[in-house]
């Protein structure tokens, strides 16, 4: 803390960072659109994330993002082809299918929304925000991608949004969807991630705003094996607004998921879980922050990861009750279950309270499987490792529980057996 | 059926069982009985393979066979059943889901196919309603919730499904009323027969007026005391174990 504060000036700018201004420079409308250089101008004076900034303090961004990928170019008549055997092939979790090619929407691979719902090819930057580098940059860098608007009252049958990568070698790809959920509207929308290898770097936005009464379920899945995957979520809830966000993390070298979530109105709700399967050697940062606005907001924050081998899972909550947030109920929770000596989890509840009528807990809890319960099922016959997975499916089962609509819920619990397995096999070979 | 043989065994460094032998017949049931700390449940324990405990000599002969290498599940898979004294609650795992895992496990474990579900629910169905298990407890998570009495329930219940070579019941009888002590006494009676063999631990006389066993093995400091009939049990009852109490213990 010694140092002059000038540290991020253009004198120390990593390679990467001088990458991401010429892509920047090159990026079709993106120089020439206020939004997108505003945004990235504040990239630019904050830089790639260091682990001295405390939101970032367990995730090296910057020594893991040396080298910035070239950007993935928007789609031709051969790659949408290509994808659309792919998709054609990738069993749906919703009704509504829309498909985003390396972060472009591609209507030809989309279905038309479902009555209540309309879409609009360029988003304009949300006006709501938040104070993150990768956020910034994602703004400034990513296509104009797709907007969702849920009618006044409409309750549509639910849409999936697959972000597809398509392309060879290193690249990056941005992307940007909107959510706008008109007042008393329920509305369910799942984000699937597929196609990306150990050489894609994924910025993922997404913005979510939820009118007054409006109720939105989101759920996202990453299904690939990106070797970065940064995604940010922007949230802003109005009065008696819900939103119950789920994410369920199995792929992936380098991940981070970043929640910024404002409860603008009173009554408003929020609901945030998730699961983090994790093996090998990867790394995966759940970062949460919630703002109570408002009074008499609630919120809740469930998350549970499995982490296997020498893999590393993050999980930073923080809870922020502004002056007048009276009446907040808040409750963080956050469990791991280690399976090896070189496992690790880090885990960081935060509660920051202006207001002093509310409610707010917090607990964590890291720990092996339990050796009792583990004996206890080889003696009726199980398999060690049948024996694990069938704790660890009960462990994981209890998360995805808060997956409201059932068949996405058993989606996911497939998804989770699918890694069971992989990982049994793993072990056993 | 089964031989111990010279068994000492020990646990974070102290020694339990020392030097124990003991041999229980085909058919038989062996009751065993003991002041506490006397190494009854470490017996049950070392015989169904539990990894805490470390054994310092001796062999476990499972109809010649010894079984101290083996896997839990292994051991299982040959015929091995151990009733725990304090059955494990398992949150997230509905009891049916874990009853036809295990059922199956040991089945693969002996080269024998999955049952098929209404196979399954046929066996359930049948061994539930002799124990007068509720078919609603078999959904809810196992042992989560389930009273003192419900969880014993549930042992004889997995122990008649799998229907193991040899029954190890390790105090089977604690915390139970004399209703549900009837029960579980009928079902392990009802299990009983020619090639199968009971290892019936306990502290009281209780639960052997309901279990009639063909031998009474005294434990004391790790090792069998005194062998007899059931009369030595209710010998045991008058007098206590103050004969073959620890010296300082």
């Amino acid at each position: 803390m010694s140092k002059p504060m000038t540290a991020a000036s253009a004198f120390s700018r990593t390679a990467a960072e001088l990458a991401f201004a010429e892509q920047f420079l090159a990026s079709p409308g993106a120089a020439s659109s206020p939004a997108r250089a505003a945004a990235f101008r504040r990239f630019e004076s904050a830089g790639l994330p260091t682990r001295r900034i405390e939101s970032w303090h367990y995730t090296d961004l910057r020594g893991a993002l040396a080298e910035a990928a070239p950007l993935a170019a928007p789609p031709d008549e051969a790659t949408i082809a290509a994808a659309k055997v792919r998709l054609a092939n990738l069993p749906r979790l919703a009704s509504t299918r829309l498909a985003l090619i390396n972060g472009f929407f591609v209507a030809a691979l989309s279905d038309p929304p479902p009555a209540g719902v309309t879409l609009a090819p360029p988003v304009a930057p949300p006006t709501f925000s938040a104070d993150d580098p990768m956020l910034a940059l994602a703004l400034a860098l990513a296509p104009p991608g797709v907007a969702a608007t849920v009618a006044p009252g409409a309750r549509p049958s639910p849409i999936e949004v697959v972000h597809c990568f398509a392309g060879e070698g290193p690249r990056a790809v941005y992307s940007r969807l909107a959510i706008e959920v008109g007042a008393d509207a329920s509305a369910t929308f799942v984000e699937r991630f597929i196609g990306a290898g150990a050489e894609t770097q994924r910025h993922a936005s997404t913005a979510i705003d939820v009118a007054a009464g409006g109720a939105l379920a989101h759920v996202a899945v990453i299904e690939d094996e990106p070797g970065l995957h940064v995604e940010s979520e922007v949230v802003r809830l109005a009065e008696r607004a819900a939103l119950d966000a789920f994410s369920f993390v199995a792929g992936g070298a380098l991940v981070r998921r970043q929640i910024f979530a404002r409860l603008v109105g009173e009554d408003a709700r929020i609901g945030l879980a998730g699961i983090g399967l994790l093996d090998g050697r990867r790394h995966a940062d759940t970062t949460l922050e919630v703002v109570h606005a408002a009074p008499r907001g609630e919120s809740r924050e469930f998350y549970r990861h499995i982490v296997a081998d020498e893999a590393n899972g993050v999980f930073q909550g923080k809870v922020i009750v502004q002056p007048g947030a009276q009446k907040t109920n808040g409750a963080m929770k956050s469990q791991a279950i280690l399976l090896s000596p070189e496992a690790t989890m880090n885990a960081k509840p935060e509660l920051e309270i202006f207001a002093d009528d509310v409610v707010c807990g917090h607990g964590a809890t890291i720990g092996a499987l339990d050796p009792e319960q583990l004996f206890y099922l080889q003696a009726r016959g199980l398999p060690q490792a049948e024996a694990e997975a069938m704790l660890l499916e009960a462990f994981g089962a209890e998360a995805i529980s808060s997956v409201a609509d059932a068949a996405l819920a058993e989606a996911l619990l497939a998804l989770m057996r699918d890694w069971l397995v992989r990982r049994g096999r793993g072990r056993r070979s | 059926m089964l031989e111990v043989k010279n068994l000492s065994a020990s646990i974070k460094g102290k020694a339990i069982l020392d030097g124990l032998n003991l041999t229980v017949k085909t058919g038989e049931v062996a009751a065993i009985m003991g002041p506490n700390g006397s190494g009854k449940s470490t017996l049950s324990y070392v015989i169904a393979g539990k990894p805490d405990y470390e054994v310092t000599s001796g062999e476990v002969l499972l109809n010649g066979e010894n079984i101290l290498g083996l896997a839990p599940d292994v051991r299982a898979a040959k015929g091995v059943f151990l009733a725990f004294q304090y059955p494990i609650e398992i949150p997230g795992v509905a009891t049916m889901t874990f009853l036809k895992a295990t059922l199956n496990a040991q089945r693969r474990g002996r080269g024998q196919s999955d049952l098929t579900t209404p196979e399954f629910m046929r066996v359930v169905r049948a061994a539930a309603q002799g124990l007068k298990v509720d078919p609603e407890m078999l959904k809810r998570p196992l042992n989560v919730g389930f009273s003192g009495g419900e969880k014993k329930r549930m042992e004889i219940l997995q122990m008649t499904l799998l229907a193991p070579l040899l029954g190890v019941l390790d105090e089977t009888d604690s915390g139970l009323d004399i209703d549900a002590l009837r029960i579980v006494a009928d079902g392990v009676n009802a299990l009983r027969g020619p090639d199968r063999s009971f290892l019936v631990i306990t502290h009281y006389q209780r639960l052997l007026e309901h279990i009639t066993p063909d031998v009474v093995h005294v434990m004391a400091r790790g090792r069998i005391v005194k062998s007899g009939g059931p009369e030595l049990a209710l010998a045991l009852e008058r007098n206590g174990y103050r004969d073959f109490a620890t010296e300082a213990a």
